[in-house]
């Protein structure tokens, strides 16, 4: 098991390599489906100057992402005295992101992407280009991911998006996952999917029984 | 001992108090504790796992996170799903009653944290926050016989939905025709792209028959079943456990990260079908099958069924 810590560098992130089991710790922020479609349209490609108050959004974020980790993650939250705590907190099926992911991380140098379900040929060339990995969390396991999640520190864009679409500032404690897309190209989902076919194809065809 | 019947009549607040709590009460188990055959079956696909493997280690990981959902009485995914509610209910119970308590239980549930806030507008994007909107949930009612109240409620997550699909046979891609051989072949490919997307290892409704709409009522109605239930046909329950066998054979494994445990479960259904049309529905549901029933007596007392 390696243990990584956000912020990190581009040399402990190419150190990776697809297949690796690690436990991140750390500041991160989660963020899906509206959130990337945000980061991009209004943070990353929208007209400039921007509203001043995108404007502390983008930079609050920046300074959570530049090195660090975004979470793809719809979390159900409880506020108790005050303070936020995740009560389950899994990670949603990254692929719908992935017509922005790559922007993200040229534009905020993340250097973790967390979901699941792998992300396709733009994330990985991303990765590869800017020194980022794509982390494995445990689908559907949404307490045991929680419990890696020893702080929600701050909440952007509740209001607008809900409280599962919006960007949760959070502090991981040692949160499982495996690495299945390095900043080397190779991409564990692609080994696996050829011989998923390969199989298919002998179920298919070979009518082998 | 005090019927439904005639408290109804009775007394309707002591019946709506009732119902409403044992409703409560299902939404928060179906979300919160996982049924025993369901987690049976993950214990055992475990042991066919090679020891440090990645699909151990991730099945170590369900298990551990079935237990911590029960003792904390906290959702075991933070996708609390789409809600789906089965009943069976005697002729002079209402309907209407019946789904104002439904809606009203998820509301519950939604406050107490048991389910997340899902029921999105889908035109304005909003969220309605507890749970309730047009079409949401969809409730499924039919009238028997028996005194009691039967609810059963499936709480099935998005990323497992959206795997889901439809053929329609012959299917020239895959050289599948309008038999079951058809059928085996256009599941497998399913599957397959579903890998990892629907959070496997996965239980497959199918239908075969039906037209695009109950074709997919009917794949979503039989995950109702419970894994060991052997089907009736002798020739579907064939069909369904060769694609038990095949499907694990495929190599996808938990989270589609490779292993042998692909599938916990394959229940097959067959509507009538007009002649000009043959299709198969695949409803994909994911290694956390939140599926749960109440029996509510005459007598007021309910107990979990499964």
């Amino acid at each position: 098991m390696i243990e990584l810590a956000t912020p990190l560098s581009e040399e402990q992130i190419r150190s990776l390599h697809a297949g690796d089991r690690v436990v991140l710790s750390g500041i991160a922020v989660t963020g899906r489906d509206a959130a990337h479609k945000y980061l991009v349209e209004t943070l990353i490609e929208g007209p400039r100057p921007l509203p001043p108050a995108d404007k502390k959004i983008y930079e609050e974020l920046e300074s959570i992402l530049r090195g660090g980790a975004i979470y793809h993650s719809g979390p159900i939250v409880r506020a108790e005295g005050g303070t936020w705590s995740f009560v389950s907190a899994g990670p949603t099926t990254s692929i719908r992101d992935e017509i922005y992911q790559d922007k993200v991380i040229a534009a905020f140098g993340v250097r973790v992407v967390i979901g699941k379900g792998g992300m396709g040929a733009r994330t990985l060339a991303a990765c590869k280009k800017y020194g980022a990995v794509y982390l494995h969390a445990i689908g559907g396991a949404g307490v045991y991911d929680a419990a890696s999640v020893s702080d929600v520190i701050e909440v952007f864009m509740a209001e607008e998006f809900g409280l599962p679409e919006a960007f949760w500032k959070i502090r991981f404690h040692q949160f499982p996952g495996i690495v299945t897309m390095d900043a080397h190209g190779k991409s564990l989902h692609d080994d696996l999917a050829g011989s998923f076919d390969k199989r298919l194809t002998e179920l298919i065809r070979g009518r082998d029984r | 001992m005090v019927g439904l019947r005639t408290s109804l009549q009775r007394d309707k607040e002591m019946d709506e108090k009732i119902i409403a709590g044992a409703l409560f009460e299902l939404v928060r188990l179906t979300a919160t504790e996982l049924p025993e055959d369901v987690k049976a079956a993950l214990v055992a696909g475990r042991q066919k796992e090679a020891a440090g493997s990645n699909a151990e280690f991730i099945l170590s990981a369900f298990l551990k996170n079935i237990e911590m959902a029960r003792e904390r009485r906290v959702p075991l995914c933070q996708d609390t799903g789409a809600p789906a509610f089965y009943i069976s209910h005697p002729p002079h119970l209402s309907r209407r009653f019946l789904k104002g308590l439904c809606e009203e239980a998820l509301v519950r549930a939604t406050a107490g944290q048991y389910l997340r806030p899902n029921a999105v507008d889908a035109v304005s994007g909003k969220n309605s926050g507890n749970n309730v909107g047009q079409g949401f949930p969809p409730i499924y009612f039919t009238e028997w016989d028996d005194p009691a109240l039967e609810v059963l409620l499936m709480l099935k997550g998005g990323g497992s939905e959206n795997v889901g699909s439809q053929y329609s046979l012959p299917c020239d891609a895959l050289n599948a025709g309008r038999d079951l051989e058809g059928v085996r072949i256009v599941v497998l490919d399913a599957l397959r792209r579903a890998e990892g997307k629907g959070c496997p290892p996965g239980i497959l409704g199918i239908c075969i028959g039906g037209d695009r709409g109950s074709g997919y009522a009917e794949s979503k109605r039989q995950l109702l079943r419970r894994l060991a239930d052997v089907n009736p046909d002798p020739l579907l329950a064939t069909l369904e456990n060769r694609l038990l066998e095949e499907g694990n054979s495929l190599g996808i494994g938990p989270l589609g990260l490779g292993g042998n445990t692909t599938l916990l479960g394959v229940k097959i259904g067959a509507l009538h079908r007009v002649p000009a049309c043959y299709f198969v529905t695949i409803t994909y549901m994911c290694w956390e099958h939140r599926r749960r029933a109440m029996r509510i007596e005459p007598d007021g007392t309910y107990r979990v069924t499964c």
